[in-house]
């Protein structure tokens, strides 16, 4: 049946695809985790976080670079995204729940035809030196590809982490999810500091995208499955909470490979949705959720 | 009294479009127009009436359609028990959705719905009696009724389908059950002090809705002779589902049937003309540009042309 | 792609708005004859179908420069069905009440074909089939003819279980994606290898849009195999290649591959490069196969191919669909009728002479008379298109009569030969 060992690489495998997916809902957990937006486009801007990568590294850039570059531009459509979103919906408040929904709903759909009128449903690849050796530990190999996503997560993270504690918009970004009215009275306005926070979590979509090609090859559908994921993750961390969501990730990743390895890859695609529904069934609040 | 006479009428209409010698396209792209129709409805009566966003349409369709498989592979059932099949198998789904996610806040509800989607289509992924992911196909029973062809017969069948699904919105919208909803919709604090049986109705409108998205998936597997899981559980159904009550006006029953009209019937002609993609790009765009512009969507703008040119 | 599709709306609309009128259909003397199909021109199967395209509107060019057939103009229709099963039901029923097309070509490949076979057999109509593998098993459809150089996965399976037999290879592992094709070759392999001895110590389906197959390739190094056989689809087999590489199979795999398709596409040949050495895969044409005529056919073909920045080598698909225009150029003009049942009887009891030989079909419209090789890949390198043209990369080791070389094993020896 199934070994000690191969078990052991499926979870060592999971840990490293955990942490992909934590970076991916990143951006996630900051737009609807703290600010309560219904993003249901993110995965749809991690998609095309990803198309960007491919197109720009086709000039030679490696694709890193290419996502690195690329988060200023999605910071910019973050804050446009938002500022569209607030002066739409959220100052008339009046059916805000449908209509916030079926906007970004649309958005999403938008984007991926727009996506395949543009590119073709083909799959689409990125090259670089790392991609398609792995790293040979004894019997075990990690392919390197999953080792640099692995610390662009780590990394990300971090950073983000650091900066919701240590600097005051970062602090403000945590408030403002928790109280509004407080926050103005600090003197910060919320409208700003909201925008500022949907600028960051959409430049990060930007160099998740690029991590989502780099890891493997994309095309414009995906964005189906990574609903899943990211809203798995996010709930399962729990609204608001950043290193609770490298936490979620963790479970989701090892999850979905050891469940690839027993029950086969057939059943990959229900484990972050059915994670997803336990929890909301179980457990709304998430595991660290406020 | 009024409206039974234009329903039974509209059944007469159709009756008399299927004898008729016309273009067999104009049957086959009229299903699919005269199913948004039983779709947009059915969303409408969870959606509209009461505001909460069903993302999993494609779910309760394929309820539906599988449902018509597995009776249609087992007993050889005919076309009317697959859909009574479809429909009360679909409707438990919206039973048991409802009982899981309707005391979660909107957004979780719609989140649920979409991961019902993923888990039921790896389940049928995984199940090979009804074809798994590599599909069924499937041969039509020679049993025509009067009709010259299946899809002629498969076109009234849904042509009687939609009347009473629009029927059955209709009366929601009249009774006990439709001021529920709409006062959920409102405030469902305020209603649940109000003593309405929050809960109750809530999961009422849901095995309704389900029920009804289930009767439109039923047909399917007969109608293309074939069937496999990610055309079935693909999420365009929701936002077609959900695009056309929103465009055409969600307060009133009459609003789905304008807007599933009016988009099916576009995407049709698209489809026949330029591209598939082009479908979902004109339902996606018309939908941003109703939700931010006109949210009453046509039936709000005829009332205020309406009212302006008083 | 944009002329096309305002062809396509001018005869879309126009057929619409004719056809809507009942009665209204007169075929005057000197109307076109409409041939119509669907084609992946994207999608996984996209680099093979828009190659296929080519040969096949070679054939319209040359049948009309020779005055049409039956004294008509030949019409083709072709749609984009973007490798994606579910779009092909829709596009045939619009081909067949829309367009009114008179004679139907199957779209390329197993998996786009098999939603269709229900609809073509309840309505009557002739199907040239296009590389489809027992895509009419259960129909079974009497008006289904398969250009395609195989019959059922006896002759496909057999000659790459014979070659690890030979090696000494004793287990097998079998995997492919839950899929029409795949599953259909994967359970022939299956039941051949399990009648003749083998033990199968690995056997897992995986979904078809998989693209991960890591955990995959991890198990079955982990059950250590002497031969794998692989039954999968293009973007699969890149994917499977790659982690082949990246994870290792084993040193004990004496045979990989058997029935990828993808593999004989030239812009996947190219882009995986030196990755393909060593695996063992299926083919209907490669340099140094003799069929006559055909290399006349690829000078103009290549001619046509780079103006239209496709494959310029065209050898998997390209002749075998220039082959369907001549059974039909033929049958037409022999029985001097396009009613669809009588091309039928004739193309049944018919032996035709093609570019790729001589084709006659069996009670099923699959080949009489199978002519698929099994070759091996052999000092490929990387990012060089031009190397395919001549005799060497991929040699053929099965069946005897086109063999150009033994067979290399284990894989990994394979792997770095020259």
């Amino acid at each position: 049946m199934i070994s000690i060992d191969l078990l052991f690489e499926a979870v060592l495998f999971g840990i490293l695809l955990g942490c992909f997916y934590a970076a991916v809902s990143l951006g996630l957990s900051v737009a609807f985790g703290l600010l309560d937006v219904p993003y249901v486009a993110h995965p749809a801007l991690l998609i095309l976080g990803s198309y960007f990568t491919f197109l720009l590294s086709k000039t030679g850039l490696d694709p890193i670079i290419c996502g690195l570059l690329l988060m200023p531009v999605f910071y910019l459509i973050g804050i446009a995204l938002y500022r569209f979103y607030y002066e739409t919906f959220e100052r008339r408040s009046s059916d805000t729940g449908v209509r916030g929904l079926a906007f970004f709903f649309g958005i999403a759909f938008i984007i991926e035809v727009c996506l395949i009128l543009v590119f073709g449903v083909d799959q689409r690849t990125v090259s670089a030196t790392y991609i398609g050796s792995s790293l040979e530990i004894g019997e075990y190999r990690f392919p390197y590809r999953m080792l640099v996503a692995f610390g662009i997560a780590i990394f990300l993270t971090t950073l983000l982490t650091l900066y919701f504690s240590k600097t005051f918009n970062g602090r403000a970004i945590k408030a403002v999810g928790q109280d509004e009215g407080a926050l103005r009275l600090m003197g910060a306005n919320p409208v700003k500091i909201k925008q500022l926070a949907f600028g960051i979590a959409t430049a990060v979509n930007a160099l998740a995208g690029a991590m989502l090609i780099i890891v493997g090859p994309v095309e414009p559908a995906m964005d189906r499955i990574y609903i899943g994921r990211t809203f798995c993750v996010v709930v399962l961390a729990g609204l608001g909470s950043m290193s609770g969501t490298l936490v979620a990730g963790l479970i989701l990743g090892i999850a979905e490979s050891v469940v690839m390895m027993t029950l086969g890859a057939s059943w990959a695609p229900a484990v972050s949705f059915g994670l997803l529904l336990l929890m909301l069934g179980i457990r709304p609040q998430g595991l660290f959720g406020r | 009294m009024k409206y039974s006479i234009y329903a039974f009428l509209t059944i007469l209409a159709f009756l008399g479009l299927s004898l008729m010698n016309v273009n067999e396209y104009i049957f086959f792209a009229g299903f699919v127009i005269l199913q948004f129709v039983v779709l947009a409805t059915a969303w409408n009566i969870l959606g509209g009436y009461a505001g909460y966003v069903n993302f999993g349409v494609p779910a309760f369709i394929a309820v539906g359609a599988y449902s018509a498989v597995v009776l249609f592979k087992s007993i050889s059932a005919p076309l009317v028990v697959q859909i009574i099949g479809g429909g009360i198998l679909a409707g438990l789904l919206g039973l048991m959705v409802g009982l899981l996610t309707l005391k979660l806040r909107g957004i979780f509800f719609s989140i649920a719905t979409v991961a019902v989607v993923f888990i039921l289509e790896t389940v049928v992924m995984n199940w090979r009696y009804v074809g798994g992911a590599t599909g069924l196909q499937l041969t039509r029973p020679p049993d025509l009724w009067i009709f010259d062809t299946y899809t002629r017969m498969l076109f009234f069948v849904m042509a009687v389908l939609a009347v009473c699904s629009v029927s059955i919105a209709r009366y929601i919208q009249d009774s006990f059950l439709g001021r529920g909803l709409r006062a959920v919709r409102d405030s469902e604090e305020a209603a649940e002090c109000s003593g309405v049986p929050t809960l109750k109705i809530k999961l009422i409108a849901c095995t309704i809705s389900g029920a009804l998205m289930g009767i439109a998936g039923a047909p399917m597997p007969m109608y293309l002779s074939y069937i496999e899981p990610t055309a079935t559980f693909n999420l365009n159904y929701s936002i077609s589902a959900l695009g056309m009550p929103i465009i055409g006006g969600t307060s009133h029953w009459i609003g789905p049937v304008i807007g599933a009209l009016l988009l099916a019937t576009i995407q049709q002609v698209v489809t026949v003309t330029v591209s598939n993609e082009l479908n979902v790009l004109v339902v996606g765009v018309l939908l941003v540009l109703f939700v931010v512009l006109a949210p009453d969507g046509i039936l709000g703008l005829i009332k205020k042309w309406k009212q302006s040119s008083k | 792609m944009d002329n096309m599709r305002r062809k396509v709306i001018g005869t879309g609309t126009a057929a619409l708005v004719a056809a809507s009128v009942p009665g209204s259909l007169v075929f005057a003397q000197g109307a076109p004859i409409k041939i119509g199909m669907s084609m992946p021109q994207t999608g996984g199967l996209g680099a093979g179908g828009q190659a296929a395209l080519i040969g096949i509107r070679m054939w319209v060019d040359d049948v009309n420069a020779k005055g049409g057939l039956l004294g008509r103009k030949v019409e083709f229709i072709v749609y984009d069905d973007q490798s994606n099963g579910a779009n092909t039901p829709g596009i045939y029923t619009k081909l067949l009440d829309v367009d009114k097309v008179d004679i139907l070509i199957a779209p390329y490949a197993t998996n786009p074909t098999a939603p269709i076979m229900p609809l073509v057999k309840e309505r009557g109509k002739l199907l040239m089939g296009n590389f489809s593998f027992q895509v009419n098993s259960k129909v079974q459809h009497d008006m289904w003819f398969n250009n395609a150089p195989w019959n059922d996965a006896r002759g496909w399976s057999e000659g790459f279980l014979e070659a690890g037999k030979n090696a000494g290879a004793k287990s097998l592992a079998v995997f492919a994606a839950d899929a029409e094709f795949q599953q259909n070759l994967a359970n022939g392999a299956r039941e051949i290898a399990q009648s003749s001895g083998w033990n199968i110590v690995y056997n897992q389906n995986y979904p078809g849009n998989n693209t991960d197959f890591s955990s995959i390739i991890r198990s079955v190094r982990a059950a250590r195999p002497e031969a794998v056989f692989v039954a999968c689809y293009p973007n699969e087999a890149v994917a499977i290649m790659r982690s082949v590489n990246e994870i290792g199979i084993g040193s004990q795999v004496q045979i990989f591959g058997g029935g990828m398709v993808g593999l004989q596409f030239t812009p996947v040949m190219q882009s995986l490069g030196s990755l393909l050495n060593g695996v063992v895969n299926f083919n209907s044409y490669v340099p140094g196969m003799k069929f006559p005529g055909i290399d006349d056919f690829f000078k103009r073909y290549t001619e046509r191919a780079v103006a239209a920045k496709v494959d310029p080598l065209g050898y998997y698909l390209p002749p075998f669909n220039y082959a369907i225009g001549q059974m039909i150029e033929q049958a037409v003009n022999a029985t001097k009728t396009i009613d669809n049942k009588r091309l039928a009887e004739y193309l049944r009891r018919t032996e035709f002479n093609t570019i790729v030989g001589p084709i006659s079909f069996d009670k099923n419209g699959e080949r009489a008379k199978p002519r698929l090789v099994q070759t091996q890949f052999r000092n490929v390198k990387d990012n060089d298109l031009e190397q395919f043209r001549s005799p060497g990369k991929q040699v053929v080791v099965w069946p005897a009569v086109d063999k150009q070389g033994d067979i290399i094993t284990p894989f990994d020896r394979a792997r770095k030969a020259t």
